[in-house]
This record gives C-alpha cells, structure tokens and sequence, in this order.
C-alpha cells in the first residue's frame, strides 16, 4: 500500500503528463502484479462492491476523533473529499511499526468481508486506519468509496502499460476492456492475446470526436465527408458472439439487462458482429429527450411501464466487426455498406440506422443544422469517408458540430462550495429566473467560468452572506450570469417546472443587473418550443 | 460596558479611546503586527512591538510611530496596556488591556510552535479572549517544522539532482524569513524576489541574524539560479517573472497546503502545510490556556470554532472583522509588480 499511496501521491500533484507517465509506468515496472492488476482495473472503472457505506466511515471515523457530526460535516464542505477528510481528521497512528499489506490484500479483504457483520467491518476498518499514514489512509478511503478520480485518465493507463510490456497503446486499450475479474485474472494473462479471443463480450474502445473548432470550410472539400445527425443518448457497442447479446456502454458498464428490448436482436442478427451506435429512447423511428432515458437508466428494474413510456432503441452509425473480423481499418465508406446491408435484413423496429444526411455544400449542411433541435438531435457529426475507426479522442477524421446552445440570463441565489481542486471555494451554484416578484430556482451550474471568475465570485459569496452551518449559502441576488444548456424538458420535480440538459455557465454577465433577467414564463415558452 | 466595542472601523476601546488594527484611519491605533489586514494605513499615531516598527514603517511610510516591548506596559487614559509575543511574524503581538480590574486579550495572528524567530507565544491570562481562528477546523493539524523543513530539504534535493531550480513560494513578511532558517545550512545559493528582498534588507538593518542571500536582478546570470532556491511572494506565482529560472519546480508553503485540493488549484508541484497560525488544537490550546470566560472568535472559521467552544463549556461568539487570515493576506501587489518592472527595464 506504501507504494500505490506514494504514487497516487505523485499523480495528484504533478502537473506534467510526462511526469504522470513515468510515475505509472516506474509503478508498472516494479509492483507486484496482483497489485498491477487491481491498479488496472480500479483505474478503468472496475471496483469491488462498496463493502461499507459512506454514512458508516464517517460514524466510525467521528467515533474514534471524538468529534461531533456537525463538525465532521462542515470539515467535508470543506475539503470537498470524503476520504480525505477522514483521512485529515483521524488521530495520530503508529504506522511507522505497522507492517505493509499490499494492494491486493486490502481489496480482496474487502470482497471478503461484504457480507460481513458490522461490528467485524468496523474493526478490519479501524484497525487499519490506525496502522496506516495519513496518505496511505486516504488512498484506503477511496478504494473504499469507490471514487477514484484523480487526474489520470484510462488514456493514460494505457499509454504507461504499452511502455512498460512494449505493445502497441490500441492492442492495450482493448485488452484491458470488457469484462474481466481483477481477483483471478492475472497480469500476464490479461495483457495475453488469447484471453482477448476467449472473452466474447469484449468491446472495442469507442472512437471519439473532438468539437469542431474551425469553419466547416476548412475541412475541405464535401464529398469527402459524411454527415449524419448527433444523437442525444448514451453511446454504445452492440455486440452479437456466441450466440449472445452484449450492449456496453462508452463508460464500459455492460448495460445488457437493463434494455430488454434488444435481447429479440439475438435471433436476427449474424453472429460476429459488433455495432457503433446510440442507446436512445424512441417511438416510431423518432427519438425522445434524454430525460426519458435517465427514468430507466440507474434502476435496477425495468418495469412494463418503463418499457411502455420509454421504449428504447439502437441508432447504429458504424460497424467495427464483421463475419467475426475486425474491420476498423475498413474506410467508412466501406463499413457503412456492410452497417446498411446488416441493419436492414432485421427490420426490427429496435434496431435502426442512423441515416446519413445528403448535402452538397457546406452552406447547405449549415443550413440542415439549423434544423437539429426539430430532429431531436443536437448537432451534425462529420466523419471523414476514408477514415479507419480509431482509438479514443483522435483529431482530424471525425468532429462534432453541434448547434448553439440555448440560453437564458439568470441570477445566481445559492452557492455551495465545490470538491476537488475548488475545494473551500464557493463554485457550485443556484440560478433563479423571475416571476413576478418572486424568483424561482432553475438550475444549477458548476462549470463555465475562468479560474479567476470563479475566484471573484467566491470572494463575492463570502462577502454578501453571513457565515452559518451546512453547505449552501444564501447570497445576495445580484450577478447575473447567461446559463446555456442544450435542451428542456417538463418535470415535475422542480419548482420552475423544467428540467434542463448540461446546464453551464456561458459567460457572466457583468453588464446586467438582477432587474434584466429572464422569467418563468421566457423558460415555459423555450419548453413549448423545444420540450415536446 | 465592554472594554472592546467591535465598530465599523475596528476593534474599539472606549475606555483609553484607542482602536487596534483598525481598518480605517483612526487617531490613535495599537498594531498586533505589520501584515497589510492589520496595518493599515492612515491613522494619526500607532503603537507596536519594537520589532514591529521598522517593518511598519517599511510598509506605511513616514508615520508617527512609537515601540515598547514584550510585557512592558503603557498607560493610555487610564487603561493599561501592554504587549505579549504571539509566535506569528517577527514583532507579532498579543494586546493585553487592562482596566477597572477586568482584562480583555486581543490575539492578532498567532501560532503556538515555536519557529526560532518570531519569538514564542505566551498564554495571558485574562476574562476575555478574542481570538483568530484562521484555521479553526481539526482538519488543520500541522505538523512538526522540524518535520516539514525535513520535506522541504528533501524536494530541494530531489530538484537539485534532477537540475531544476527550486522556487518556493512564501509570503514576503513573515514565511520567507522563516523558510530561510530552514534552508540556511544547505549547501545551495537563496535568492530573493524583491518584495522579500526589501523585508530582508529591513531585518538585516534592524540587526537581524539571517542567513546571506541575493536579489533576483534583470541582469542575473539565467545559470546562476540552476539546481538552488527562489523565494517569491504568491503575487509573482505563475508570471512571466518567473520564466528565467526554468527548469524550476514550485513548492507553496501555506497552512492551505493541507488539503489536496488546494494544492492542484494553484497548480504547485508540491505544498507544504507551514503556517504562521495556530492548528486546531494549537487554538483550543490557546483558548483553555488564558483562562478566559469569554471568547469572541475573529476571522476564519469563526462560526465553527465558536460552536465548538460553546458545546464544551467556554462561552463564545463570532465577530465579522476585515482581518483575512492566511489566505488572503495581501502583498503589496502593485508596489511590488512596479519594482521588478521597473528592474526589468
């Protein structure tokens, strides 16, 4: 553990990636491999079950400070961390006589214990607090809370591994994908080509699109480009082996059982296949807001009514595998005749292509755009006719071009301060629009100002609300900020009535007073427009 | 009535009719110590500890100032007053007042470790406590210095072996002076960014013993600063000031370094939780020590702090002030950024 916490050390205050990368691969080189293996999978999303609640952690760790519970929470709000601020708060240990455990032990012992009495937890919980330093200590709170970011992304896992064993980052990225069990897969084995062919389940990693940052012009000429309309769902992998359906998602959840609805494409589609496509709700071949995605997703469940109000579907755009081959370096052209024959012969209303849009001039395709939110769409992807399907987020053969955001001017009502590197800062806030007099909550917001914003508004905060208990202070309605957000839909969980989707801050609006703002009634008139 | 009345212009006593560290200009002002939220500037006459003086006048220019010292006292209309070490800066001051047989103590910034220079903090017994708190929350427990300087000399070494100048950043009154003591006796040249340097040369006049040290001057050799130690104020962090010594690595040494997440926002290679101010139990140490049955609790985490006093038998309440505590203490920015300009040109 000693190791894995001096390396989570490193990784979260270097600032170089380089440093980053060699801090992983030295980790690479030298730990033990069940630890390797464990480090790969907490990395890429694959945890043990939380053994203990984070209600319990913090008992035990008021328990053993001796501290009450409203000071326990106003040290979180603070620190904006969990286990770090357990980690913060535990007395003095003897970890300097304390024998190492490894990596391995300390997850394996939490699989083992998940079924175990709570007073049994508490104690392996305790007595390994007291034996560990306060880094070691916040490396074990977060293996135990299962929230392991910390600036290092599975790109750059992959790039360490490909260093350390010599393979190419691609082969890595999509071996150490799918579905494996860290407790008995072992190092060589998983990095081993056959492991790959044996695990039918096995995605490949999704290929990304930057945002477009130039004029649609720049690319070049039109026909070498497709388009087709960017969907608003979950990205995901269809994948028909071994007479089996497998559908992933680009978070690599396998999200098989909680979309029942694709389980009849196991009798009409070819084995060997995998798909590139969006998981989305839809009725008659036209797709529905997010918000009706997010009803099913998240329940353990799928009850007739979820399948009767949010029916969901598979727009496919790509093909990856074909005839048991893998075909990404296939051109697109190529792949998207194979994807059209495929998704035709079914003609299952679950599974649909995702059409391509015919244009002959950029002006033109400029002109379709404006027309998205009418597609229930968000945008226009442009795929390069020639491009292989890549790893990861990749520059130059794939760009999203997605529609202006909608906008309204609000004014900010609560702030709550915010977690990780703008912990004690007040960054997380409450808008509200007006109606009548009154002002009505709308939304909240946590990102979309500079560094130096967020610190002027903080001081603001700090300034225009006096100090009290609990996260989230009231403040004086007077910045008004432009709030942008990508779509609206009804909802009854919300005093103003709506729900939006990704609302953030567009720009702060310094030339405004709370007297400019929007109303209730501008937001109902956005979700008659655009709601339906 | 109270001895000390909190007003809108600071810290009011009626009595000897006299403010301490107020905020605005007042006719007679009695400074805890020479930091920007408690120095100000514009008062008709101030009264400080003698270390404090040349530093006052360093910051506030030609002002009518008198020094005592520690556990010497004055008697201003019939109050008495007199001063007690604080173990914060250099000069740092507790004010003790006393009169009609009632003693209130107004702690400025404190910290309870003694760091070797500031001198050490004495508990004064007395009724009434008002106390900074800074860092009023038990996730704030320093460190031994021994400890920390050890991690600084360390970070040097391992920057120095990979070629890179060390570049620490440090407030220029105060932890510049003591991040010196740390690193006196390794083997590596000290730098000085003017703002440091101006409270150096100021120290070094009044006759302090500190440890021999340049000023980063346009014309220094890009060479000389290779593998030894910049200290820098926190306005020169992440400005083109700073290009002429890469390679470099920065290390902040600030109480706030405690939590991780502070750290990555300023976007420091390393932090080094070293405070001039109490940790928690350093305050709760504080507290219980002067005896006191009444605490106000100033700037920082004053609303928890209190509570807590409350839930365990002191009586306490929180007092809204200007003071800023560690986070916010201000250098003299402009000031500053003029100089090094004007030694670019």
């Amino acid at each position: 553990m000693k190791q894995f916490a001096s390396l989570i050390k490193q990784l979260g205050t270097s600032t170089k990636t380089n440093e980053k990368l060699d801090a992983l691969s030295h980790y690479f080189a030298s730990a033990d491999d069940a630890d390797k293996v464990w480090v790969i999978a907490l990395f890429s999303g694959r945890r043990p079950k939380r053994m203990v609640s984070s209600a319990f952690l913090s008992l035990w760790c008021m328990e053993v400070a001796e501290l009450p519970a409203w000071l326990f929470e106003e040290c979180y709000h603070t620190v904006g961390d969990l286990g770090e601020t357990i980690a913060l708060l535990l007395p003095e240990s003897n970890a300097n006589k304390s024998p190492d455990k490894s990596v391995s032990w300390f997850l394996e012992s939490f699989i083992r214990l998940e079924k175990a009495d709570e007073p049994v937890k508490k104690e392996f919980i305790i007595s390994s607090w007291m034996a560990m330093s306060k880094d070691e200590r916040f490396v074990f709170n977060k293996l135990l809370t299962g929230n392991f970011r910390i600036g290092v992304s599975q790109k750059m896992i992959v790039n360490a591994l490909a260093k350390t064993v010599g393979l190419e980052p691609s082969v890595i990225a999509h071996r150490i994908s799918g579905n494996w069990d860290p407790s008995t897969a072992s190092f060589q084995e998983l990095l081993s080509e056959e492991a790959t062919n044996i695990d039918f389940s096995k995605p490949y990693p999704f290929y990304l699109a930057y945002a477009l940052d130039t004029a649609v012009n720049d690319l070049g000429p039109e026909s070498e480009w497709q388009a087709e309309w960017k969907w608003d769902g979950i990205r995901g992998q269809m994948i028909r082996r071994n007479n089996e359906i497998f559908v992933w998602s680009r978070g690599e959840e396998l999200m098989t059982d909680k979309f029942p609805e694709y389980h009849a494409l196991r009798d009409l589609l070819p084995d060997g296949i995998v798909l590139d496509g969006e998981i989305i709700p839809s009725i008659d071949k036209k797709p529905l807001p997010f918000a009706l995605l997010q009803t099913r997703i998240g329940r353990k469940n799928v009850t007739k009514k979820h399948l009767q109000d949010a029916p969901i579907a598979f727009f496919a755009y790509d093909i990856l595998e074909y005839e048991g081959q893998d075909i990404r370096e296939l051109p697109l052209d190529k792949r998207r005749s194979l994807l059209e024959a495929i998704v035709a012969n079914p003609g299952h209303p679950v599974l649909l292509l995702s059409p391509v849009i015919n244009f002959s001039s950029w002006e033109q395709l400029a002109a379709i755009r404006e027309s998205a939110r009418e597609m229930g769409s968000e945008g226009i992807m442009l795929k390069r006719r020639s491009s292989a399907y890549q790893v990861g987020r990749k520059v130059g053969d794939w760009w999203k071009w997605k529609i202006d955001p909608l906008v309204i001017d609000a004014v900010m009502i609560y702030a709550q301060k915010g977690h990780g590197r703008r912990s004690n800062l007040y960054t997380d806030y409450t808008f509200a629009v007006k109606d009548g007099d009154k002002l009505v909550s709308f939304a909240k917001a946590y990102s979309g100002l500079t560094d130096k914003e967020f610190a002027e508004v903080d001081a603001f905060v700090k300034r225009n609300s006096l100090e009290k208990f609990g996260p989230v202070r009231t403040v004086k309605p007077e910045l008004v900020f432009e709030i942008a957000f990508e779509g609206i839909a009804a909802s009854n969980r919300h005093k103003s009535g709506v729900a939006l989707r990704f609302p953030r801050i567009n720009r702060w609006r310094k030339d405004k007073s709370p007297n400019d703002i929007n109303t209730l009634d501008d937001l109902r008139k956005m979700l008659e427009t655009y709601g339906k | 009535m109270p001895l000390i009345d909190f007003t809108h212009k600071g810290l009011y006593c009626a009595a000897g009719d006299f403010y301490i560290d107020p905020w605005q200009p007042v006719n007679k002002a009695i400074i805890t110590h020479a930091h920007s939220d408690h120095a100000r500037w514009g008062s008709n006459y101030y009264l400080c500890h003698e270390a404090s003086l040349p530093l006052l006048k360093l910051r506030l220019g030609d002002i009518a100032v008198e020094s005592i010292q520690w556990n010497e006292s004055v008697n201003i209309n019939g109050v008495k007053v007199s001063l007690h070490p604080a173990g914060h800066i250099i000069g740092s001051s507790q004010i003790r007042i006393e009169y009609n047989n009632e003693v209130w103590v107004v702690s400025g910034d404190y910290k309870i470790e003694d760091d070797g220079i500031s001198g050490k903090f004495e508990p004064v017994k007395c009724n009434v406590f008002i106390s900074e708190s800074t860092f009023g929350l038990p996730i704030y427990n320093w460190k031994p210095q021994e400890e920390i300087f050890q991690n600084i000399k360390d970070w040097i070494s391992d920057n120095r072996s990979a070629g890179r100048t060390s570049v620490l950043i440090a407030y220029s009154l105060g932890k510049a002076q003591r991040v010196m003591q740390c690193i006196k006796d390794a083997d590596v040249k000290i730098f000085l960014h003017g703002a440091i340097w101006n409270v150096h040369q100021t120290l070094l006049d009044a006759g302090y013993d500190l440890p021999v040290a340049e000023r980063v001057l346009p014309g220094t050799p890009k060479e000389h600063f290779k593998g030894n130690i910049v200290i820098a104020p926190p306005s020169a962090d992440g400005t083109p000031w700073m290009k002429k010594f890469a390679p470099y690595s920065v290390g902040v040494c600030s109480g706030w370094m405690q939590v991780r997440g502070n750290v990555r926002r300023r976007n420091a290679d390393a932090g080094f939780a070293l405070s001039d101010h109490a940790d928690w139990k350093g305050l709760l140490d504080a507290v219980k020590a002067t005896g006191a049955e009444k605490v106000f609790a100033t700037h920082g985490f004053q609303a928890a702090f209190s509570r807590y006093l409350n839930e365990n038998g002191i009586e306490a309440a929180e007092v809204k002030t200007e003071f800023r505590g560690e986070e916010e203490e201000q250098e003299k920015r402009s000031t500053t950024s003029e100089q090094e300009r004007a030694d670019e040109n």
